[in-house]
């Protein structure tokens, strides 16, 4: 079986879970015999290499590039500035909006879908929706989408229409929709006028072997416990409630250090919020992490809190968990649906987080007790079950 | 002619409303009465009423009907309060002279594992409790969950009492069948009835099985069980909660009826009933048991690890028990009830990790969504109870530097 995927970001080139989760996929597939060509929208000088290298001696996934200056989770306005940033001739190149940019993305990947041979088109999320319709259209062959996060989950409720209805498109003209969770599936019902039938849950796996969870990072502070926040600082992943419930355990537990990690619009108000509060002091800004970074702020903290909004799934909480760090996350993500050793709360109930926070790092029964469930737990976690439930999804529509 | 004894559990916890550390201090109302309310009155709706009336319905019909119950002290207390009809019918019943009350500790708590003074004064109080409220006095005693080893026996024998109740399981009866009186380990005159478990669970666990062989059961089918003990065995120990009727087999299930039909079966078959004080009255033990590690009737395991498994619930019940002589000697009463209300097993069993993740029957019965949360519930709970004592952090010392209102227990 051969799968032409469209995606916007492959590791090391991401800012955010979905390139994990692209990148895991395809590890889970091809270990499963399933072939991929993965087409994104940018391939730095040197990445190529490395990635082949990364995904091992299979040689199944097939990196093909399309030039473009979009990245992931960009808005508009990023964007424009960024365009702006180039100098004349390049502006040639890339496209004056974000939307023309996906736009020729789209046509990049329609010239790929003629070239390349394949049994099936896998897309993931709107910005390589169209490419998808496109390359069904010049194939003949099925379309599986994949929604990680709706335009309601990035934006809080008020989506860009321009991307809603993009979005509306892929999942309408889609044979299936693969759904990360429950909760996105939710959302879509919700939101779009999608057949229920078509929309399938499979819930994000994770790499059960990477060596750096290994890396047994200490912490620098000594004496001073650590409660990390690790995500895009926006809206969608609550660093204000984050911010909030620091304040709030701190009036119980003085010897805590917060550790801050990601960057994002929020970032300047975060900072001053932290500041008016007084509790500068026990706050660090790591800024943006990537790589085995994001491991080594796992490993020194001693809870990781994902009090997201809206969290389609929240691998980052089973990467936590994969460091040997217990999580708290908000009841309102994909992952809370699979996760039973883990505290559960609604992310805007800043009162029930630092109760539980207060009390993790008070008793030691209990947070050894919540540590080892909950590794355990991980465990059960891995790259293939998600793999071979997307090879469900494409027998489906194949009828094979 | 094999003996048939029912003794039924009759238990409701008081259940804690939701504790966050920021009430600390500030609310000494543990519990969720609204929630306590609810759950014994849809209780006593769908099992105590409909089942008592049927056992005095029973205890009409055929004089030889026998049954005993064993009712905790804090479901006596959330009857007189939220449910007086229920305590009504048990005084008809026991009017008919013909059911025995057992005894056990008050607050159905593990006391008899960490503190012994606690647990004589908790069994003195449920007896007077008996004794008042049903005229009778309790002869045979049941410890909470039927968790049971020679010392169990020991103590019930000093306190006066000639039968302890105890799990059947196989691993302390091996070749023995539970269908005999026995002797505990300590002598005396003191004996030991062990549960049938098979035939218990029969009844408790497997009546509505769909995948069961034996699906469905007949009380005709369950009373030729019974006989075939003739000629192996005396007695057949039916323990079980008294909520299997209505509420863990809802009545759809035919379990009333299976039961309205059950005395007959075993009469006309020449067996009988007899309360467990009949029953050690009339047959001598047969063997003495030594068992000296813990059982209990709770999961497969069989032991109290369902309570006191983990660290978080070792640690929750060691600081429970640690405070015991301040909440004595502080003198007030509202608090030291406070404090015995904790002490119930139930807010352990809460805590419960095994199987967790597999969503069994620990989470059927359990108010909170997770066993971290009970655990911080009752910290938090416990914590105020802490300061109400006026004393220092018995349990431990307060972090150096902290405000009056971070008056916390460090571990």
């Amino acid at each position: 079986m051969k799968v032409l995927m469209f995606g916007w970001e492959f590791p090391p080139m991401k800012s955010g879970g979905l390139g994990t989760a692209c990148f895991d996929l395809c590890r889970g597939l091809s270990r499963n015999g399933v072939e991929v060509v993965f087409v994104v929208p940018q391939l730095p000088r040197g990445m190529h290499s490395s990635v082949v290298k990364l995904i091992g001696a299979d040689q199944l996934v097939k990196l093909s590039e399309v030039n473009t200056i979009l990245t992931p989770y960009m808005t508009s306005k990023e964007y424009l500035e960024k365009y702006e940033m180039l100098d004349s001739r390049e502006k040639d190149i890339y496209g004056r909006t974000m939307f023309a940019e996906v736009e020729r993305y789209s046509k990049a990947a329609a010239l790929i879908a003629e070239r390349e041979r394949f049994d099936v088109i896998h897309c993931h999320d709107w910005m390589t929706y169209e490419a998808g319709i496109i390359a069904r259209k010049v194939s003949g062959r099925p379309l599986v989408v994949h929604i990680h996060a709706t335009e309601f989950d990035r934006t809080g409720g008020s989506p860009n229409h321009e991307i809603s209805k993009r979005e509306y498109a892929g999942l309408s003209a889609a044979d299936l929709v693969v759904a990360n969770s429950h909760f996105t599936k939710s959302n879509v019902l919700k939101h779009y006028m999608v057949d229920s039938g078509k929309v399938k849950v499979v819930h994000w796996g994770i790499d059960e072997a990477n060596p750096a969870y290994k890396l047994k990072t200490a912490s620098p502070f000594r004496k001073d416990r650590v409660v990390l926040f690790l995500g895009r600082v926006t809206l969608q992943k609550g660093p204000d409630y984050f911010v909030r419930m620091a304040e709030r355990v701190l009036q119980f537990v003085p010897d805590v250090k917060f550790v801050f990690a990601g960057s994002g619009d929020m970032f300047p108000r975060i900072v001053s919020e932290v500041a008016e509060k007084g509790i500068a002091d026990k706050f660090v800004f790591t800024g943006f992490l990537s790589g085995d970074d994001v491991h080594r702020a796992f490993q020194m903290a001693d809870i990781y809190v994902m009090p997201s909004v809206s969290e389609p799934f929240g691998l980052v909480a089973l990467e936590s968990l994969k460091n040997n760090t217990p999580v708290l996350i908000s009841r309102q993500s994909g992952v809370s649906e699979v996760l039973s050793h883990v505290f559960k709360v609604d992310f805007w109930d800043v009162d029930e987080m630092s109760n539980k926070i207060v009390s993790f790092l008070r008793y030691s029964a209990l947070e050894h007790e919540l540590a080892d469930n909950s590794f355990r737990e991980a465990e059960k976690f891995n790259l293939d079950e998600p793999a071979r439930k997307c090879i469900g999804c494409y027998r489906e529509v194949l009828k094979w | 002619m094999v003996d048939v004894c029912f003794y039924f559990q009759v238990h409701q916890p008081y259940r804690m409303k939701h504790y966050s550390i920021f009430q600390i201090g500030k609310d000494s109302n543990y519990f969720d009465d609204d929630k306590n309310r609810e759950v014994m009155q849809k209780v006593a709706s769908k099992c105590y009423l409909p089942a008592n009336k049927l056992m005095l319905e029973l205890l009409e019909r055929y004089p030889e009907f026998r049954v005993a119950f064993s009712i905790s002290g804090t479901a006596l207390d959330q009857f007189k309060e939220y449910s007086p009809e229920v305590l009504d019918s048990f005084r008809k019943i026991a009017e008919t002279g013909r059911v025995e009350f057992l005894d056990e500790t008050y607050y159905h708590s593990l006391s008899f594992l960490y503190s012994k003074k606690e647990f004589f004064d908790q069994v003195e109080k449920h007896n007077l409790a008996v004794r008042k409220l049903f005229k009778c006095s309790p002869k045979v005693f049941r410890n909470t969950e039927l968790i049971y080893n020679n010392d169990v026996a020991e103590y019930a024998g000093k306190m006066g009492y000639k039968a302890v109740l105890a799990e059947g399981a196989d691993h302390i009866l091996q070749w023995r069948s539970p269908n005999f009186v026995y002797a505990p380990k300590c002598g005396g005159k003191i004996k030991l009835l062990l549960k049938n478990y098979k035939l218990s669970d029969d009844i408790a666990f497997r009546f509505s099985d769909r995948s069961w062989a034996e699906f469905p059961l007949t009380a005709g089918k369950f009373g030729q069980w019974v006989s075939k003990i003739n000629g192996c065995g005396v007695c057949a120990n039916l323990f079980m909660d008294y909520e299997t009727f209505g509420e863990h087999q809802w009545a759809d299930t035919g379990i009333f009826d299976f039961m309205r039909a059950l005395p007959g079966e075993i009469f006309s078959a020449g067996n009988s009933f007899k309360t467990p004080s009949e029953i050690v009255d009339a047959h001598d033990s047969v063997d003495r048991l030594d068992i000296p590690h813990l059982v209990s009737w709770a999961d497969i395991e069989r032991d109290v690890s369902a309570w006191i498994g983990n660290r978080m619930q070792q640690s929750a019940i060691a600081r429970v028990f640690a405070v015991e002589d301040s909440v004595k000697s502080s003198g007030d009463k509202r608090l030291i009830e406070a404090w015995r209300k904790l002490t119930a097993s139930d807010h352990f069993y809460y805590m419960c990790t095994k199987w967790f993740s597999d969503g069994d029957v620990h989470k059927y019965f359990n108010p909170y969504s997770t066993p971290y949360d009970s655990f911080i519930n009752l910290m938090n709970v416990l914590n105020d109870l802490i300061i109400r004592l006026g004393s220092k952090p018995v349990l431990g010392s307060a972090c150096a530097g902290l405000s009056e209102k971070a008056n916390y227990i460090k571990e």
